[in-house]
């Protein structure tokens, strides 16, 4: 029989007064912190004028630091991809001795403090093997040493989302695709790595829009030297250091114009929960 | 044929011992037992996607049980139908035949045409209906003419006229295809109208009983998905403890 006070318990609407003043609770405790990054950039913006921006952008030093900052970020991007995927996939799809060990390894340059990191590769390569190493290639205070101090710290974030993204793909898929005639690493190749576009696109845009921003690690282990191993956020530094604010705002606007269009490909075509 | 001989799977707390089924050449078996009992376990050690602790594999007269799943020329449908989101279903029928190098020549707009899916030859998963993806798994599971098909509870999902149409198909890429079903269900009209032959998960044993003797059964049936059925009476069935 049915329990009539079960029955109003469930088909009374819930109040609009409710709703509303719980959704007036929400906002004012979240919505500060929507205000301050609005702020943030509505403070950046009103700053300065498109022709000094203009100015600052066409000085050969910053248009140095928008090219090596371009090259060097896609290069740390293609790089962490390039391990992302079979890291990703193997933490993904295999249980093995010691995985608990390494999935808090793959996050530790996530949490390190980026200064550390830096500090971490400076010693790294004043051991004896890559000093030997260095003879040949130059690191250390080098171009080299951006390109490897951005991957550091973006793989990591390649690595997070390719498992996100091979966890997300169900492994029938790769059954089906073996009893069809597939090896392991046909059905991956033929079934798996095609489904996972998405996860490779925001693997990508993330790990690049993390080297372009990565500071620390680079400041101590390539320096801050003018046309040399200048970076973008090496930029706002040094600019700031020599007192031209508006050099570093152009630089910073040029940063935020770049986050947000890689913010826009990411939630339109990319990962839907990375 | 298809012979699972004295397998025994144990994954955490489940374990199926010693069991053995035997399907003769171009037979179409069906596999009934309570949700959770091993059905679906038993299909994946067939198929050779899940190791076994002891027991052989034998699939059209070769003992395949130290063979990968892409040397044991068996289709696999699972219930879930794992379609390849980003291939056509063209790309499905013929995905096997790549992969096997073998020449396609036909084979995918013969396939694509016995199974009423020409008009979906350029189509993604995403767009078929529940009857028209089941076509699809069934063309990427025959289209290497494999001797061993493996059906996981393939009508689950359909509605009752779509459900009806899929058994007729059934029974006629059988006979088309010559194939040696394994197909397992708990829906009794699915037994009654597909079966040559029935096995039955109870308890962790695994009974057999030829296509004559279960239909009192089936009819009796006071529990919608167990199915109590006697001891054996066929030359290949064995009960196993």
């Amino acid at each position: 029989m049915k329990d009539p006070s079960a029955s109003k318990r469930f088909d009374t609407p819930r109040s609009p007064c409710f709703d509303l003043s719980f959704l007036i609770l929400c906002s004012s405790l979240g919505g500060p912190y929507v205000l301050l990054i609005v702020a943030l950039l509505a403070s950046m913006i009103a700053y300065t004028t498109p022709a000094e921006i203009l100015a600052a952008l066409s000085t050969r030093e910053i248009r140095f630091s928008v090219f090596l900052s371009v090259v060097s970020s896609t290069l740390s991007a293609i790089a962490s991809v390039w391990v992302a995927v079979p890291l990703g996939y193997v933490m993904s799809r295999y249980d093995f001795w010691g995985k608990k060990l390494v999935d808090a390894l793959l996050d530790i340059p996530i949490v390190l403090p980026p200064l550390v990191v830096g500090l971490s590769l400076l010693i790294l390569f004043q051991t004896p093997p890559l000093r030997w190493f260095q003879q040949f290639i130059p690191v250390t205070y080098a171009i080299p040493s951006v390109i490897i101090a951005q991957f550091a710290v973006a793989a990591a974030f390649a690595v997070r989302t390719m498992r996100v993204t091979f966890d997300q793909i169900p492994t029938r898929r790769e059954e089906v695709a073996l009893t069809l005639g597939c090896s392991r690493g046909g059905a991956f190749w033929r079934v798996v790595l095609p489904e996972s576009w998405r996860g490779l696109l925001t693997a990508f845009t993330l790990a690049w829009t993390r080297s372009l921003g990565e500071f620390g690690p680079v400041l101590v282990f390539s320096g801050a030297t003018r046309m040399r191993t200048e970076v973008l956020p090496t930029t706002v530094f040094l600019e700031l250091s020599v007192g031209n604010l508006y050099g570093a705002v152009a630089v910073s606007l040029l940063m935020i114009v770049v986050a947000a269009v890689v913010l826009i490909v990411v939630r339109n075509w990319g990962l839907e929960r990375p | 044929m298809i012979e699972l001989d004295s397998i025994t799977i144990s994954a955490g707390s489940f374990v199926l011992r010693d069991v053995s089924l035997r399907v003769g050449s171009g037979e179409y078996a069906v596999l009934m037992g309570r949700t959770g009992c091993g059905k679906s376990t038993l299909l994946e050690v067939a198929a050779g996607l899940r190791s076994i602790q002891s027991g052989r594999v034998i699939l059209a007269c070769q003992d395949v049980t130290r063979l990968p799943p892409s040397q044991r020329g068996v289709g696999y449908v699972p219930q879930d139908l794992a379609l390849f989101p980003t291939l056509t279903v063209r790309e499905h029928l013929a995905f096997a035949l790549h992969v096997r190098r073998m020449k396609i020549g036909t084979r995918v707009t013969e396939l694509a045409s016995f199974l009423g899916i020409t008009d979906l030859l350029n189509r993604k998963p995403s767009g078929l209906s529940g009857g028209e993806a089941q076509r699809v798994a069934l063309g990427r599971a025959l289209s290497f003419r494999p001797p061993v098909l493996l059906l996981d509870e393939p009508l689950s999902a359909l509605d009752e006229d779509t459900r009806g149409d899929t058994m007729d198909l059934l029974k006629r890429v059988q006979k088309h295809e010559g194939v040696t079903v394994l197909h397992v269900t708990h829906a009794r009209s699915e037994a009654r109208i597909l079966a040559d032959c029935l096995f039955v998960i109870e308890a962790g044993k695994l009974v057999e009983k030829s296509s004559g003797g279960y239909e009192s059964n089936l009819e009796r049936g006071d529990h919608e998905d167990h199915i109590q059925l006697p001891r054996s009476t066929s030359p290949h069935g064995r009960t196993s403890e």
